[in-house]
């Protein structure tokens, strides 16, 4: 294929495992510029291709990543900005779109989303999309520490919209409202902003500085948060409708972790898996004393589950301390539904795979301290409803594991405080909100739902997308009423 | 960011803020909790509302000093602003017209049951209370307990003050000579609503405590203040902080308690020591 150079793509330079498991630095360390100009130039979206008729066209005409994109990023035209050394039209094209990027570069399953069609995937790796993109947001930041950002002047609509949670839907409704010109204000329940990015993905993954640049981008643009406001108690969708908003966004997130519901799962050393991550990552309990609220440190950690909340546990558990962590997970690694970077930094920092393996039992101390944990061997059988080979027990396979701290990371299920305390609002037979994917509307009329509360627990763009989504048709709603 | 209009100590280490936030004033009610914060490092802390005014639009919360936390929040004064403060979380008392309610109030919550007695006498209850504390310096309120309730008992464990005895004596009493009962609400240290749970169990008579496992969130999304309440685990933040005494998995509750209580000595240890370098709180 004509313009391309070479099928390997530039490799992202990470801190070694043993280093990296001590401390809760970032692991991936971004391109130089050296590197993303070389992988830039890997896109063949403008290459030109001479057909046999003399005619030349474009090698990519498609555009397969961005099609790939749930929030549709123009990627060509990003990627062709920074190979001309066009950093701020880059940074500008990404921002048009999404609002996020440092966020999106660093934890999007590119693989399976932008890159996975990549046309230079048919000749060796795909375009590394994601690490260019994190290469342009750290470059923004870079400068907004020469030069802080100005508030945009934005004519204003004279509409007013509520968004409930600043996690990454809710940022993205707000930015892209905020950007028609719609005033935005949004309601966080916690003491900061950014949702599951700041309590939930670990700092060695995602920055917390990088968040919280991408909120003060957002403020920039003219939205108000208000932080501490728990929408259901202080004020209910309902009266923000009654007080002056003209539409309400709901995107409170996951919501209430799930438990095995088995003996001995209250003992002391059990947590869920939001628990853990929301005292590591959210309070920084790995820097008690320093800060307040402290964490258990534990030898021997068992971390119930195989998804990237998983992965994020038991990383999180080694880097507090503990000499060994297991993954329990009853299906076998071909369903381990983590993304395979998560996976192969979890191994690589030493954490153990039990496959096939399934608790039924924790066991404590007179303390209340969990010592034991009793597991069965498990088999996989026909698929099940969702396509994965349903997991029996082995009959007398019960062993024991000894340890001191287990986390459940089995997923969450809906918080019922904005269900419950909103009127007209249809839900779901999971508790989630009755959404309309493509529009992210609401049974009822004036309020729009995105991200956890509308799918169920997913990725951090699948939120942005709905957000995406749903901010135009608000948009449309809010020109039209 | 709300400010502090009123700091008062109620008696040695239990103190008083009158808050301002008037949003959540009109909001609350009685049983619920807020959380605050106090500083970027500083841990989120639970506290059952003891008062409010819809019209001066404050919240009131009573603490007693612990731990460092605690301890440090005590140090914040009149004027000063609490950096985070979130709620009203939980759901309410429910403070119907049940007839005859008796409100149990130990130790420093005393002041969450001044919240509910007022809220049950509001709904036409006829309150009967009793507050207990270890001696008589560590008791406070009792003018405002008096002025929501039709009758008031008061105990402390050494007879200084009112009568000899633990709570659970003039509840058992009261439960013995009445029949008009219809609701216990006991509000104060896991022992004490264990006992009162245990002394009104025989009498049949329902019995609501208000939990206070160890929190972080508070909206429901962590799970770290599961309690076990009839055989099912339930979170005191969201399906709570009320729940039925006679179904309460009391050793769970005060298992789960004690999980930090060596990081809690470690913070509180070197703020003291920390403290009296900088001298600035050299009285302590």
């Amino acid at each position: 294929m004509a313009g391309l150079k070479t099928a390997k793509s530039v490799s992202m330079r990470n801190q070694e495992p043993a280093e990296r498991k001590k401390n809760f630095e970032e692991v991936a360390l971004g391109y130089s510029e050296e590197e993303a100009l070389t992988e830039s130039k890997r896109c063949v979206h403008f290459a030109p291709k001479l057909l046999d008729d003399g005619r030349t066209i474009l090698c990519c005409p498609e555009r397969p990543c961005t099609k790939g994109c749930p929030v549709g990023v123009d990627i060509p035209d990003f990627i062709k900005a920074v190979r001309d050394g066009e950093m701020q039209k880059a940074v500008d094209i990404l921002k048009a779109k999404n609002s996020l990027p440092g966020v999106c570069g660093r934890v999007c399953p590119q693989e399976s989303q932008c890159q996975a069609e990549c046309v230079v995937k048919d000749a060796g790796d795909p375009v590394e999309i994601g690490r260019l993109e994190r290469y342009v947001a750290d470059w923004e930041l870079g400068q907004r520490k020469k030069s802080p950002l100005k508030d945009l002047k934005i004519t204003p609509t004279g509409k007013k919209v509520a968004v409930v949670g600043s996690g990454p839907a809710g940022l993205t409704v707000a930015g892209d409202l905020a950007k028609n010109g719609h005033k935005v204000v949004m309601y966080e329940a916690l003491h900061v902003a950014g949702g599951v990015l700041m309590y939930g993905i670990p700092e060695f993954r995602l920055p917390k500085d990088v968040v919280m640049s991408e909120v003060e981008y957002v403020r920039s643009l003219g939205v108000e948060i208000k932080l501490d406001h728990v929408v259901g108690k202080i004020i209910t969708a309902d009266e923000l409708l009654e007080s002056g908003y003209d539409a309400v966004f709901l995107g409170p997130g996951a919501g209430a972790p799930m438990f095995l519901n088995i003996e001995g799962e209250n003992l002391n050393g059990i947590f869920s898996a939001n628990e853990f991550l929301t005292r590591v990552n959210l309070m920084k309990s790995y820097l008690f004393p320093d800060y307040d609220t402290p964490v258990q440190k534990s030898r021997v950690v068992a971390v119930i589950g195989a998804g990237n909340v998983a992965m994020d546990a038991t990383r999180c558990a080694l880097r507090i301390g503990a000499e060994q962590v297991h993954i329990i997970y009853r299906r076998s690694m071909e369903e381990v539904p983590a993304r395979h970077e998560e996976v192969e930094h979890a191994l690589e920092e030493g954490v153990v795979f039990n496959i096939l393996t399934n608790p039924i039992k924790f066991i404590g101390d007179e303390k209340g301290n969990v010592t034991e944990m009793i597991c069965q061997k498990m088999e996989l059988g026909e698929p099940d409803q969702s396509g994965r080979r349903r997991p029996f027990p082995i009959k007398d396979s019960e062993f024991s594991i000894k340890i001191d701290a287990a986390i459940i990371a089995l997923g969450t299920y809906p918080n019922p405080v904005i269900p419950e305390t909103t009127s007209e609002l249809e839900l779901t037979r999971w508790g989630t909100i009755k959404t309309d994917e493509n529009t992210g509307r609401t049974s009822r009329k004036g309020i729009w739902c995105g991200g956890d509360m509308a799918t169920g627990a997913a990725t951090v763009i699948s939120a942005m997308g709905a957000g995406k989504r749903a901010a135009k048709d608000m948009d449309e709603y809010l020109k039209n009423n | 960011m709300n400010k502090i209009l009123k700091k008062e100590i109620l008696t040695d280490k239990i103190h008083m803020f009158e808050v301002e936030a008037p949003q959540m004033a009109k909001k609350a009610r009685a049983g619920q909790f807020i959380i605050l914060k106090i500083s970027d490092k500083a841990e989120r802390i639970p506290l059952t509302i003891a008062d409010y005014d819809r019209e001066r639009g404050t919240i009131t919360i009573v603490f007693m000093e612990v731990g460092k936390s605690s301890t440090e929040l005590a140090t914040l004064n009149e004027g000063d602003y609490i950096e985070c403060f979130a709620g009203p979380l939980g759901k309410p008392t429910e403070d119907e017209n049940y007839g005859t309610v008796i409100c149990v109030g130990g130790g420093f919550a005393i002041a969450p049951i001044h919240a509910i007695a007022k809220a049950m006498k509001q709904a036409g209850n006829k309150v009967i209370t009793i507050i207990g504390a270890r001696t008589k310096h560590l008791l406070f309120w009792e003018d405002k307990i008096r002025a929501v309730s039709d009758e008031v008992t008061i105990v402390t464990d050494d007879g200084s003050y009112g009568r000899k005895a633990l709570v659970t004596e003039p509840l058992k009493e009261l439960l013995t000579e009445r029949s008009d009962v219809k609701l216990v609400v006991a509000v104060g240290p896991v022992m004490m609503m264990k006992f009162c749970s245990l002394t009104t169990k025989p009498f049949d008579i329902k019995t609501m405590v208000s939990l206070n496992p160890i929190m972080i969130d508070g909206t429901g999304m962590c799970g770290c203040c599961r309690v076990s309440v009839g055989g099912r685990t339930r979170f005191a933040c969201v399906d709570g902080p009320d729940f039925d005494g006679h179904e309460v998995d009391w050793d769970v509750l005060q298992l789960r308690q004690t999980a930090y209580i060596k990081e809690e000595k470690t913070s509180m240890d070197r703020y003291m020591s920390e403290v009296n370098k900088d001298g600035s709180r050299g009285d302590i």
